[in-house]
């Protein structure tokens, strides 16, 4: 028998330990947070022992927001102050509201200097950010709760095809429920991961994803814990809602309400027309009965067949991405292996019956399509936080949109083609326009068309200080990369002279650290120093993490990578960190991690040398045997 | 891996034209595992921004030597060859042009996504060719035959994407 080990006191073993995760769904009509325990992954549940979270949130005076099903049941008496599928307004400028919804039951605010509208409530201004963060706060302390401990990090899923400033907004709102995000997953890449890990699972696989308010499609290949993904298409303002909208629309002209109906009755109509949606998909026929306090009343019933008659455009328009999709990924429909539908909107027959029929194809419509999401980020969760360090998954998903810049005459330039692996790089050379001109201006543009007008401003800047020269002679070269989680940081650098220019794509629609900081400290208004305390906390778990790696490190390889006055000097600096770690000096412990970093660079760029090369080196012996 | 080796080395393959796509695949698969930023999740930041560097640049590698056109194009720059001037005959450029004439004529005609279906597998069957034939002048060095079959393929390259841009019009 193995004896157990017992570790000094005050020395936890802690890279051994098991490290608390969660992945997160943040859904547009409801939310779910997911955990690995005892290894086997599954959805959290409220004290009341609900799973699903309604993504509704009703703020009050003076007073916490309520979240989930109470806020639902408020949401007919007091529909100002409610908010209900704020994913549909996540990174979006107040035009592209309009066009998405017309019959969003909210007073919308622009303010000055910010492409971000705002949801005007009793409880002040909101943006969607801040509404988003809200939901995010319930499922944190719900995960806290029942998993007892505080969590080390999340992964939060986004439809595939939302675009950088979609994505951006989605990480603010995490910063802003003080959440560390390991990652932002695409949701139709997360469910192939719980479907594929479980049946082990080989061959290509498209994911129809159709939530709430959101379609992706996604094409994966999986080989043996390998998930590529090969090609991705949706919509990302295309769902559940919509039919509702359609359903709610019918109801209105067949009982003669006025197009101009107040909030209140919208949010009414809304309801019933869900239900109505809900019901069809097991009986054949649903009796419906409005009656408003305006003295309107209607009685009808609508069918199947007239239920298709109404959303059979808005199924063909899931279809023409399937197509998009599948031509990217130079597959043909024989070529699938299985169809597998997401998504709380593929439960109605019609949807599967139209996909089924585009796919030629049986569909897997056999797991819960609601909790799938959030089980496969979980599962994700628990690798990237190293609970698993022997598991052997890998994801390899895509950019779902093509990213480039203006150039003369409002055409786009793309830089990275959609569907590219990431993480990638990118850099083209573009020159001046005007003789004399010492600023240049970059447009960074997410989308298919080739012109500006039809494409997704994500953020300008300028390129400024360049010496005078003829027009055509500077040499400008511009840098897209995107990182795992699929935003995008571009920089710019005028090569005759070095003169270099850098952002994070953000500006357009998302939030500013500033920004992020003064809603942090309004949202904490009531405990100030809660900012401090906290800013000083991440920076000690930072420096835990820093230790904690390193100390791996040393203890694998430290010897044979290191020289012995190497080693020396990377040990004082560790215990340096150590010591600086328990004063409660920010500045300190930043300073201590940067001494740190700088003394490793070449230790660590040493270590994954030699990663590849033992990588390679199996290769090739695999190959010479392998080819005998 | 250091920025200063080519591609081909990067998977441990020889220089050529003609690559194995198995072999290829399973090299960049086994890096990706090793290097991937999932990997250093948990590391300091100096080294998650080291590993999306390797990775990014791994990617870039396997991207550029996937796909024959963008292979035999980094093979002509690996030989110094400046494959931005043209070198095609005038036989070969009116082809093109019928090709394009053609393809404009689809949008007035009957069934036009099934005219659109043939004449993108007639374009594959003329990239097959060309491909065939860049095997054969890559491996016997002839770099101005190789230039011009690679100029080739760039043209059919962008007769296929005028044509699924045409297919995503009319769907």
């Amino acid at each position: 028998m193995a004896l157990l080990q017992i570790s000094e006191p005050g020395q936890a073993a802690a890279p051994h330990q098991h490290r608390l995760a969660a992945g997160i769904d943040l859904g547009t009509t409801h939310s779910l947070v997911a955990s690995v325990r005892s290894s086997i992954p599954e959805t959290l549940p409220d004290i009341d022992g609900n799973h699903l979270l309604a993504s509704i949130v009703h703020y009050k005076e003076n007073s916490q927001p309520i979240v989930g099903d109470a806020a639902k049941k408020l949401a007919n008496s007091d529909p100002l102050n409610t908010i209900a599928s704020v994913k549909r307004l996540l990174g979006r400028g107040l035009e592209d509201i309009k066009t998405i919804g017309t019959r969003l039951p909210y007073e919308f605010i622009e303010q000055q200097g910010q492409g971000m509208p705002f949801i005007h409530t009793v409880a002040g201004n909101k943006s969607p950010v801040q509404v988003s963060a809200d939901i995010l706060t319930t499922l944190k302390r719900q995960a806290e709760d029942t998993l007892d401990g505080k969590l080390t990090g999340v992964v939060i899923t986004v439809p595939a095809y939302f675009d950088d400033a979609q994505r951006q907004a989605t990480k603010d709102a995490a910063t802003l429920a003080s959440l560390k995000v390991l990652r932002l997953l695409n949701e139709p890449t997360a469910a192939a991961i719980a479907y594929g890990l479980d049946r082990e699972a080989n061959g290509i696989h498209a994911i129809y994803d159709l939530g709430g308010g959101t379609f992706d499609i996604s094409i994966l290949r999986l080989h043996h814990g390998i998930f590529e993904v090969i090609a991705t298409a949706g919509n990302s303002a295309l769902g559940g809602d919509d039919i509702d909208q359609l359903i709610a629309e019918w109801i209105m002209q067949q009982a003669n309400i006025a197009n101009d109906a107040n909030h209140h009755h919208i949010r009414e109509l809304l309801d019933i027309a869900r239900t109505a949606k809900e019901t069809l998909t097991t009986q054949e026929i649903v009796a419906i009965k409005v009656k408003l306090d305006n003295g309107i009343s209607w009685n009808g019933e609508l069918n199947h067949a007239k239920l298709n008659n109404l959303i059979d455009p808005l199924i063909q328009k899931t279809i023409i991405p399937c197509r998009r999709a599948l031509r990217d990924a130079g597959l043909s429909l024989e070529e699938l292996d299985e169809i597998v539908m997401v998504g709380g909107t593929t439960r109605m027959p019609r949807v599967r019956e139209k996909v089924a029929e585009f796919f030629q194809h049986s569909l897997h419509v056999d797991i819960d399509p609601d909790r799938v999401v959030a089980i496969g980020a979980a599962i994700q969760a628990d690798i990237l936080v190293g609970n698993k360090p022997d598991k052997d998954m890998l994801l390899l998903d895509v950019t779902p949109l093509s990213l480039g810049i203006e150039t003369m005459g409002g055409l786009v330039e793309k830089i990275i083609p959609r569907n590219t692996t990431i993480p990638v790089a990118k850099s083209q050379k573009f020159t001046t326009f005007k003789d004399g001109q010492t600023a240049i201006a970059i447009h960074v543009m997410q989308g298919e068309r080739e012109l500006v007008l039809d494409c997704r401003s994500l953020a300008r800047f300028e390129l400024r200080g360049t010496p005078p020269m003829v027009a055509g002679a500077a040499r400008i070269n511009v840098t897209f990369q995107v990182d795992a989680d699929g935003l995008l940081n571009v920089s710019a650098q005028e090569e005759t002279t070095g003169v270099h220019s850098e952002i994070t794509v953000k500006p357009s629609y998302g939030l500013h650290d500033s920004d992020i900081e003064t809603m942090l400290k309004d949202s904490l208004k009531y405990a100030k120093n809660d900012v401090e305390k906290r800013v000083l906390r991440e920076q000690q778990v930072e420096a835990d993490r820093v230790i904690n790696a390193l100390r791996a490190a040393l203890k694998t390889d430290g010897r044979k990578l290191l020289k012995h006055h190497e080693f020396l000097e990377i040990n004082t600096a560790l215990n340096n960190l150590l010591k600086m770690k328990q004063d409660n000096d920010i500045k300190l412990i930043k300073q201590a991690i940067e001494d740190l970093e700088y003394l490793t660079q070449s230790y660590a760029q040493r270590r994954m040398d030699l990663a590849i090369q033992n990588a390679m080196q199996g290769h090739s012996v695999d190959e010479f045997t392998g080819n005998k | 891996m250091s920025l200063t080796k080519n591609y081909f080395e990067v998977f441990n393959l020889t220089i050529a034209f003609e690559i194995d796509i198995n072999i290829l695949t399973k090299c960049y698969q086994d890096l990706q595992r090793t290097v991937h930023p999932d990997k250093y999740a948990n590391a300091s930041d100096q080294e998650r921004r080291l590993a999306m560097q390797k990775t990014t640049q791994i990617n870039e590698a396997f991207q550029t030597l996937k796909d024959p056109l963008k292979r035999g194009l980094y093979l002509l720059q690996l030989r110094h060859i400046d494959t931005n001037i043209s070198i095609m005959d005038n036989n070969f450029l009116m082809q093109q042009i019928e090709l394009h004439e053609e393809l404009a004529t689809f949008r007035q005609q009957a069934n036009p996504l099934e005219k659109l279906q043939h004449f993108l597998d007639r374009i594959e069957q003329y990239k097959k060719q060309i491909i065939n034939t860049l095997n054969q002048t890559f491996t016997q060095q002839d770099y101005d035959s190789a230039h011009s079959g690679v100029q080739k393929l760039q043209f059919f390259s962008r007769l296929n994407e005028e044509a699924l841009r045409l297919e995503e019009e009319l769907i």
